[in-house]
C-alpha cells in the first residue's frame, strides 16, 4: 500500500479497503525505520498524526470528506504549523512553534489530510543540496552518500523512499524541481500567485511559491486542487476562479508545440542527463507533438540575476530574526547591538550568513543601481524571452538539473559550482512561470534524471496533462529507490 | 551685518483615522494594555504578510486632493531597513521613490497676509512600536500596540521663515487634516507629530546646513525649539563655527535641543520595493468619487464667510480655524438671524475665551449654537445690554439654563421703554439740582454723574443709549 499513488490511496480509503489509521501507521512505521539513515524528517509526532487519522476515518464513516480525507502527507518544515514546531532547518527556529497555520496547511487540514511530520530542508530554503540544514543533510534514497537535492530535499527523499505518498514543498530558484529530479519524484512549482504564501517562512518573497511533490503528475494535480486558490492574506495571491487541475490530464499531444531552447542543451550538461532528456523528447515527438526550436538568450543570466535578487530580499526578510520576540537569543551579551550580533551569529548557519551579507551589499547606498536595479532589468528581459517563446510553442522542455545527485560535500567549498546547479530551474521563477519536473530515466550510475516542462502563466493543467500522458507511456516515475526497497 | 534668515521645513506624521492598522486587521485604539492590539502581522511572526488598508489609502487620497497635490496612479511601497527592538520586521514599510501624493500646498494667514507653502510629498507608512524603560528594573519593555498604525508623512518644502510661520503652517495643516477627517489631530496621543528641519542663512544666500529637530509634540514646543535652534546656529556661525548636519531632540523641560545622532552615524536604510506588496494602483473613478465627497475646505469657506457674511478677513480666519468652529458659526448666524458680525464677535470673544479657560474643544462647547442664538437675539432687540448679556452667557456656560430663563430668573431684562426711562430721568433730575446746575454751567462731568444716577436707580437695567438720549433732551 505504501507504494500506491494518492489516487489509488484515495480510492482504497473510499472503498474502505484500508483505514486512514492503518495507512498512517504504515507510513509512520516506515519513517521510524528509514529516517535514521535518510534524515528526511526533522519532526514527527505519531500521536498527533494518528489522532488526525482517526478524525479522518470518522469523517469518512459519516460519508463526509473529499479525495484527500485520510491521506497522510508531509510538510516541508518551512510551513507554519500549530501542531508541530517550524524550524525552517535553522538553529534560529529550532524550538519555534507557530501560533497559527500556514494557508496551505489550513487548506490540506480542511481537506482531511493527515500530517506525518515536517521535512528536512536547507536552512531557510537556501541551498540546492539540503546540506545547509542545521539538522544535518538529508540523504538520497538512490545513493545514501549523495544529496537528495534542495532545498526541499527532505520532502523529495521522503516521497522517493515511500515515507510519505506526497509532500508540500517550496520553490524559489528550483527548490521543488531540482530535488524532485535528483530523488526521482515529481514536483510542480506553480505560477507565482497561484498558491498563497501566507504562513510560508519567507526567503525571497517575489520568487517563493509553494507547490506539491508526489510520485505522479496526476497526484500533483490532486494536491494542487487543495493547495491553490485566492487568499486575501497574501497581497500577491491572484484572485481568479477555482480550477480543477485534473481537467486536462488526458491532454492531446498531437500537434502540441514543444519548445526546445538550445541554451538548455549546451555545455555543462552531463551526458546521462542529456541522453535521458532527449529520449523523452523523442517520446513526445512520437506521440505527434511538434518540436520547435526557441531562443532564451537571457536565460544564462538567470543565475547571476537570481543571486542578486534572492539574497537582497532574504537579507530584509530575515531581519525579523533578531532574538527580541521569538526564536534563538544569545545567552550572554553586553548591550543591544551585541545581543543582535551574537544572536544572529549563533542562530544562522554559514550559507544564510553569506546570503544576508550579499543581499545587504547589493542594496547598499552606491551599489543598489549597479546590482539590484540592474538585476531587476535583466529579470524583465528574461520574462520577455519566455513571452516571445510562448508565441511559438505551448510548452518548453529541457533538463531540470545539469547533473544528477552529487556526493555530500562535493560542492560545499565552491558556491559558484553549487549555484550553477540551478541554471535551468531559476528562469521560470524569475518570470513567475509554472514548471514541473518528472523522472525521465537514469544515468550510468543509476541516478535519476529529471525532465522539466515549463508553461505559460496559469497553464499548470496543461503541464500536468503533458506529464501525465508521458507517465502513462513510461514507468520511470514508478521505480523504487535501490537503497530503500519496499 | 545683515540679519539672519531662519529657514524651516516641516515633516509631519499624521496618524490616519482608521479602525485597523496599515497592513493588518489589529485595532488602532489608543491606550490598550501593552501588546493587546498587536496581531501576528504586527509582531512579525515568521510567514505573515502585509495587506494594505483601503481606508488609509483613501484618506491619503483625500489629503492629496485637499492640498491640490497630484495623486500618483501608481505608487510603490518600499522597505526601510534598520534594526530596532520596537521595529518587529527589521524594516518599516513606507513609500520612497513613488509616494501616493506629490506636490500640493498649504495656505494660511499670518499677520493678515496670506502665505502659500508648497508641499514636497505625502506618503503612506506604518508606525513603529514603543520601547518602555520605566518600572522595568533596567530592562527594556516592548509595546507593539502602535506598530503598524497607518501614518501619512507630509513633507513641506523649506519655504517657512522663522518659528512663528512654521507654527502657523503646522496649525493650518492640523486644521486641514482634522477638517477633512483623515486624522483626529490628538497631539497628546501622538496622532499629529512634527519634526522641523531648521537652518539659517543671510538673505539671498544658498540654504545653510540643516538640523532636524524631533519630538515636537505641541505647537508651543515647536515654536520654542525652532527659536532655540536658530539662535544656537546663529551663535555658532557668528563665533566662526560651522553647523553640523545632525538630528537633534527637543527637551521640553530644559527648553533646548541636543544632538541625537550625526550624519556620520546616519543609517543606510537600503530602501527597495517591498516584494510582498504589488504597486498600489489608484483608479481614476475612486479619485473622482473622493474628490466629490470632500467637504468645503477651510480656504474656500473663509472666502465665503467674507463674501456672504461680510466679515473682516481676520474674523473669517478665526472662525474657519476648525470645521467645528465654522459649523458653529453658520449654525449661530442662521438660528439667530442677527448681524453676522455680532455672531462673530461673540464666538471669537466670549465663546472662545470660555473654551480656552476650560481647555475644551469647540465640539465640547457647553452652549449650543441655538442657545447662543437666543442670547444674541436679546441683545439685538435691545432687551439686554452687552454687560448683562455677558452675565447671562456665564450663567448659561455654568449650566443654569436657557438665556430667557436666566434673564427671567435674575430680572435682567433691560428697560428700553422710553416712557419709563423718561419718568426715572425726571425723578433723578429733580433730586439732583446741583448736578443739573453744574452741567448747564459747562461741567461735562456732571452729565456722567447723572447717567450713573439713572443707572443706579434702575439697578443697571436701563438701556444706556436711551438714557443718554433722554437726558440730553431734558437738559437741552
Amino acid at each position: 500500500m505504501i507504494n500506491a499513488t494518492l489516487t489509488e490511496l484515495s480510492g482504497a480509503l473510499a472503498a474502505k479497503q484500508v483505514s486512514s489509521v492503518e495507512l498512517t501507521r504504515s507510513y509512520l512505521e516506515r519513517i521510524r525505520r528509514l529516517n535514521g539513515r535518510l534524515n528526511a524528517f526533522i519532526t514527527v509526532d505519531e500521536d498527533y498524526s494518528l489522532a488526525r487519522a482517526e478524525l479522518a476515518d470518522a469523517a469518512r464513516a459519516r460519508g463526509e470528506g473529499g479525495a484527500l480525507t485520510g491521506i497522510p502527507l508531509a510538510h516541508k518544515d518551512i510551513f507554519c504549523t500549530r501542531a508541530l514546531r517550524t524550524t525552517c532547518g535553522s538553529r534560529m527556529l529550532a524550538q519555534y512553534t507557530s501560533p497559527y497555520d500556514a494557508h496551505v496547511v489550513e487548506q490540506l487540514d480542511r481537506a482531511g489530510a493527515v500530517v506525518l511530520g515536517k521535512c528536512n530542508m536547507d536552512e531557510f530554503a537556501m541551498g540546492s543540496s539540503n546540506e545547509s540544514s542545521h539538522f544535518g543533510p538529508a540523504r538520497n534514497p538512490w545513493a545514501l552518500e549523495r544529496v537528495p537535492g534542495g532545498s526541499s530535499g527532505g520532502c523529495a527523499a521522503a516521497v522517493a523512499a515511500r515515507m510519505a505518498p506526497a509532500a508540500t514543498g517550496t520553490d524559489t530558484g528550483g527548490s521543488i524541481r531540482q530535488p524532485a529530479a535528483m530523488s526521482g519524484v515529481c514536483g510542480l512549482k506553480p505560477t507565482y500567485g497561484a498558491v498563497s504564501r501566507y504562513g510560508l517562512v519567507a526567503f525571497a518573497s517575489s520568487l517563493d511559491q509553494a507547490g506539491p511533490m508526489a510520485k505522479s503528475a496526476a497526484d500533483l494535480a490532486l494536491m494542487m486542487n487543495e493547495m491553490a486558490g485566492f487568499d486575501p492574506r497574501d497581497s500577491t495571491s491572484v484572485e481568479r476562479a477555482k480550477e480543477d487541475y485534473q481537467r486536462s490530464l488526458n491532454l492531446e499531444l498531437r500537434g502540441l508545440r514543444i519548445g526546445i531552447p538550445k541554451e538548455y542543451f549546451g555545455e555543462g550538461i552531463e551526458p546521462g542527463v542529456r541522453a535521458a532528456v532527449e529520449e523523452a523528447l523523442r517520446w513526445f515527438a512520437f506521440q505527434g507533438a511538434k518540436t520547435v526550436s526557441i531562443d532564451l538568450p537571457n536565460a544564462r543570466l538567470g543565475v547571476p540575476v537570481y543571486y542578486v535578487l534572492a539574497p537582497a530580499e532574504a537579507s530584509s526578510n530575515l531581519s525579523r530574526f533578531d532574538g527580541v520576540r521569538y526564536g534563538h537569543r544569545a545567552a550572554e551579551y553586553s548591550d543591544l547591538a551585541d545581543m543582535y550580533a551574537r544572536t544572529r551569529a549563533e542562530g544562522f548557519g554559514a550559507e544564510v550568513k553569506q546570503r544576508i551579507l550579499v543581499g545587504t551589499y547589493v542594496l547598499s547606498h552606491g551599489y543598489y543601481d549597479a546590482y539590484y536595479l540592474q538585476a531587476q532589468k535583466l529579470r524583465r528581459l528574461i520574462a520577455a524571452d519566455f513571452a516571445a517563446a510562448f508565441e511559438r510553442c505551448d510548452l518548453i522542455l529541457g533538463p531540470t538539473s545539469p547533473s544528477t545527485a552529487f556526493e555530500i560535500g562535493a560542492n560545499t567549498d565552491d558556491p559558484v559550482k553549487m549555484y550553477l546547479n540551478d541554471v535551468f530551474t531559476i528562469p521560470a521563477p524569475l518570470a513567475g512561470l509554472p514548471a514541473l519536473s518528472v523522472p525521465c530515466g537514469f544515468d550510468a550510475a543509476g541516478l535519476p534524471v529529471g525532465l522539466q516542462l515549463t508553461a505559460r502563466h496559469f497553464c499548470e493543467a496543461a503541464l500536468l496533462g503533458a506529464a501525465h500522458r508521458y507517465q502513462q507511456g513510461t514507468d520511470w516515475h514508478l521505480r523504487v529507490p535501490t537503497e530503500t526497497p519496499l | 551685518m545683515s540679519a539672519w534668515e531662519v529657514v524651516v521645513g516641516i515633516e509631519t506624521h499624521a496618524q490616519l483615522a482608521t479602525r485597523s492598522k496599515m497592513f493588518s486587521g489589529a485595532s488602532t485604539a489608543f491606550g490598550a494594555p501593552p501588546n493587546r492590539n498587536a496581531c501576528a502581522v504586527d509582531i512579525a511572526l515568521p510567514g505573515v504578510l502585509p495587506v494594505p488598508n483601503r481606508a488609509a489609502i483613501e484618506h491619503a487620497i483625500r489629503f492629496g486632493l485637499a492640498v491640490k497635490g497630484s495623486i500618483n496612479r501608481r505608487s510603490i511601497f518600499a522597505r526601510k531597513n534598520y534594526f530596532y527592538p520596537d521595529l518587529p520586521k527589521g524594516y518599516q514599510i513606507s513609500q520612497y521613490e513613488a509616494p501616493i501624493v506629490q506636490g500640493g500646498e498649504i495656505r494660511f494667514y499670518l499677520n493678515d497676509a496670506e502665505r502659500v507653502i508648497r508641499l514636497t510629498r505625502a506618503h503612506l507608512e506604518e508606525d513603529a512600536g514603543k520601547s518602555l524603560h520605566e518600572d522595568l528594573h533596567g530592562m527594556t519593555g516592548i509595546d507593539l500596540n502602535r506598530a503598524g498604525t497607518p501614518l501619512l508623512e507630509i513633507v513641506s518644502e523649506p519655504e517657512l521663515r522663522g518659528a512663528r510661520e512654521a507654527v502657523a503652517y503646522a496649525r493650518a495643516l492640523h486644521a486641514l487634516v482634522t477638517w477633512i477627517g483623515v486624522c483626529d489631530g490628538n497631539m497628546q496621543e501622538g496622532s499629529f507629530r512634527c519634526d522641523a528641519n531648521v537652518s539659517v542663512r543671510r538673505p539671498g544666500e544658498a540654504l545653510g546646513t540643516r538640523c532636524e529637530i524631533k519630538n515636537l509634540n505641541s505647537f508651543r514646543f515647536m515654536e520654542h525649539a525652532i527659536e532655540f535652534e536658530a539662535r544656537r546656529q546663529i551663535e555658532l556661525l557668528e563665533d566662526g563655527g560651522k553647523v553640523e548636519q545632525e538630528t537633534r531632540l527637543y527637551d521640553a523641560e530644559r527648553g533646548e535641543t541636543r544632538a541625537m545622532r550625526t550624519k556620520e552615524d546616519a543609517h543606510d536604510y537600503r530602501y527597495f520595493p517591498d516584494p510582498d506588496l504589488l504597486p498600489l494602483a489608484v483608479e481614476e473613478a475612486l479619485v473622482r468619487k473622493l474628490g466629490d465627497e470632500l467637504p468645503e475646505l477651510p480656504a474656500a469657506r473663509r472666502e465665503r464667510f467674507v463674501r456672504e457674511y461680510r466679515l473682516p478677513a481676520y474674523d473669517a480666519g478665526v472662525l474657519t480655524a476648525s470645521r467645528a468652529a465654522a459649523d458653529f458659526f453658520e449654525a449661530l448666524a442662521q438660528a439667530s438671524g442677527v448681524d453676522a458680525k455680532l455672531c462673530a464677535n461673540w464666538q471669537i470673544g466670549e465663546l472662545n475665551a470660555a473654551l480656552n479657560r476650560d481647555a475644551l474643544e469647540m465640539q465640547d462647547a457647553r452652549i449650543a449654537p441655538g442657545s447662543l442664538a437666543v442670547l444674541l437675539k436679546r441683545i439685538a432687540d435691545g432687551s439686554l445690554s452687552n454687560k448683562m448679556a455677558k452675565e447671562v452667557f456665564d450663567a448659561m456656560w455654568a449650566g443654569e439654563g436657557d438665556a430667557d430663563d436666566i434673564i427671567e430668573a435674575r430680572g435682567l431684562r433691560q428697560i428700553s421703554d422710553s416712557g419709563e426711562i423718561e419718568k426715572i430721568v425726571g425723578e433723578v433730575l429733580a433730586a439732583n439740582a446741583k448736578q443739573v446746575q453744574d452741567y448747564r454751567a459747562g461741567k461735562e462731568k456732571a452729565f456722567n454723574s447723572l447717567v450713573g444716577q439713572v443707572m443706579k436707580a434702575t439697578r443697571g437695567k436701563a438701556n444706556p443709549a436711551q438714557v443718554h438720549e433722554v437726558l440730553k433732551k431734558k437738559l437741552a
